[in-house]
């Protein structure tokens, strides 16, 4: 383990030295991103918190040049926004960026929650850094649902209103707080100002919850494929430049792939409702939120119960801050976990049944869809996690990485 | 691998790997200005501002003597219909008297080449530090010139809107206009 006050390392630029000398930003990145051990085994699964993180940088830099040209008042809103798709200039493409890049910001993450279950990479020591990777999720969750409502569309006004009429839901203070929340009887000019404000600032939270998190990593490094730890320098090679730049290449890739999106198909993860004013008194059809919300939407809808069904959607996500001490198995890599393994598939097959619930009206086959998908969902964390860890036998665990990686390669 | 035999010069043949790293530093570069420009571009005014940035005025309504102000990118546009002692004023003006040497027939030229004398249209921006002068209204001081006068600092400004008195270094400007029949001027 490399002491972090050994030999101070010697720059040859005089001026880089003498900044160094008084804050160590050099030698900080010449340490954590440049000869960082990091395990030679990773997959492209690990690429996606690069990626993510690419994401957040072009939705602030996207997010504050819309915000040189929106008026968040409602008499305004929706047109501000029309100027400028048509009059502002490059304005059309930075705002297909902008919300093109929300939905490809969830897409990078929930793949890169997938790799954290799969690879059991919440598991100690890294529970605080899963923690605030959900903290993350929660308040990427809040900013893209106050976004939304700031283009002032049919969807924007009627998602807003049932989403904050959930909290009517809580006995006795359920009215209070949700007049609170809204600064008025209904959602209206207050609230599109005050979620204006706070679309702008939670980014900027999310970036310093981010820091936490990637400090969080480096205590004691990266989790790989095989789940076992780090024996020695032979199962790591120095981050760059051989993950600089596989990372690099991967965000090409993805990047390329949300480019064709935000070009050839800007409108096609959205709801045209959206393009139509928002109107307190005309409610439309089929009140949809964007796709990334769909699975817990589903859920919220299949409990019957109006308490019960805000209960299970934010126990959706709470559930999700104690799974490193819901699974009890001592076995990290779902690769060595051959019942576990499955279960996985199961449980994102699950997740996409409650999306498709979701997106639909609940009628017909939809309802008892959704409410097994409901029950799946709680059962795999709070009942099968548990149990199979007693009493699943896991596959023999390679002797190292290294091993492993030479082996694979001989054969 | 490229094998480089190193001659008595010192001088390395470029390998493959050199020609990557400046291919793609260059494609690197170009990519990141292909990115940044539409952000840039953004900031630069938008079709609403371009549409306002013409506009199209009927002098047909001004009397000899009078002047009307038309805000134009934002600024006051200063036109007046000169009288014809007000015409012989400004062209009587030497040369060496000027602080910024203009004659009075370049100032009434059209971008058409088109010269109007009776017709001045200017800027109404101080060339000092930019306050609007007085003399475009009925009853405003005129300056001891007969053109202009700004308040602010004591600028006078002549029939033609040269600077004749006061700390602003330059004449009033005068916009690109051009007259699209006898009444119809555009600006911009």
């Amino acid at each position: 383990m490399a002491s972090s006050h050994g030999t101070p390392p010697v720059f040859n630029n005089k001026v880089i030295a003498w900044i160094d000398h008084r804050l160590p930003i050099f030698s900080y990145m010449e340490k954590e991103y440049h000869h960082f051990p990091t395990p030679r085994n990773f997959n492209y699964f690990w690429n996606f918190g690069a990626i993510a993180t690419v994401m957040l940088v072009l939705m602030i830099a996207t997010g504050i040049v819309l915000a040189t040209n929106y008026t968040p008042h409602t008499t305004m809103a929706f047109d501000s926004v029309e100027r400028i798709m048509r009059d502002v200039p490059s304005g059309w493409l930075i705002r297909y960026l902008h919300m093109t890049g929300a939905s490809f910001f969830f897409i990078a993450v929930y793949i890169h929650i997938f790799r954290g279950l799969y690879y059991g990479s919440y598991k100690s020591p890294r529970e605080l850094l899963w923690i605030l990777g959900v903290v993350i999720l929660l308040l990427m969750m809040a900013t893209a649902f106050m976004g939304y409502v700031l283009p002032w569309g049919q969807m924007s006004f009627w998602g807003a209103t049932v989403i904050t009429s959930l909290f009517t839901a809580i006995p006795v203070v359920g009215d209070s707080i949700t007049t609170w929340l809204w600064g008025g009887f209904a959602i209206d000019n207050p609230t599109l100002n005050r979620f204006y404000a706070l679309h702008y600032l939670l980014p900027f939270v999310i970036v310093g919850v981010v820091a936490l998190h990637v400090v969080a990593l480096h205590v004691h490094g990266s989790n790989n494929p095989l789940g076992i730890d780090v024996k020695g320098p032979q199962d790591t090679v120095p981050f760059h430049p051989y993950y600089t730049m596989k990372d690099g290449f991967g965000v090409m890739v993805f990047l390329i792939i949300y480019a064709g999106f935000a070009f050839f198909a800007p409108n096609y993860l959205g709801d045209p409702a959206n393009y139509i004013q928002a109107n307190p008194l005309a409610t439309p059809t089929h009140i949809v939120p964007e796709w990334y919300f769909l699975p817990f939407y589903a859920i919220l809808r299949a409990i019957p119960n109006k308490l019960g069904g805000v209960l299970a959607m934010f126990g959706s996500i709470a559930v999700l801050f104690v799974l490193p001490w819901l699974d009890t198995s001592r076995v990290r890599s779902a690769s060595f976990r051959p019942i576990y393994k499955w279960f996985v598939f199961v449980l994102v097959a699950d997740v996409f049944l409650l999306g498709v619930c979701g997106a639909n009206p609940p009628e017909g086959w939809y309802v008892p869809l959704a409410q097994i998908g409901t029950l799946y969902y709680f059962f795999h964390f709070l009942i099968l996690l548990p149990v199979l860890g007693k009493i699943e036998r896991p596959l023999p665990l390679p002797p190292s990485i290294a091993d492993a990686v030479l082996k694979k390669n001989a054969g | 691998m490229a094998s480089s035999s190193i001659p008595a010069g010192g001088h390395v043949d470029p390998t493959r790997r050199d020609f990557l790293m400046v291919a793609t530093g260059a494609m690197g570069a170009i990519g990141t200005i292909a990115v940044a420009w539409p952000f840039i571009n953004n900031l630069n005014p938008a079709a609403d501002t371009l549409a306002l940035s013409t506009v199209e005025v009927n002098v047909a309504p001004v009397q000899v003597g009078q002047a009307i102000t038309v805000k134009w990118r934002g600024k006051p546009l200063f036109i007046r219909h000169r009288t014809p002692e007000e015409i012989k004023a400004a062209e009587a003006v030497p040369m060496s008297e000027l602080r910024d040497p203009q004659t009075d027939n370049s100032r009434v030229t059209d971008t058409a080449k088109k010269v109007r004398p009776e017709w001045l249209i200017m800027i109404g921006v101080c060339t000092h530090l930019g306050c609007v002068p007085l003399g475009n209204n009925p009853g405003d001081p005129k300056g001891e010139f007969g053109g202009w006068f700004c308040p602010c600092h004591g600028s006078m400004y002549d029939t033609s809107g040269r600077i004749r008195k006061g700390p602003a270094p330059l004449n009033l400007a005068i916009p690109g206009y051009l007259f699209t029949s006898d009444t119809l001027v555009r600006v911009g």
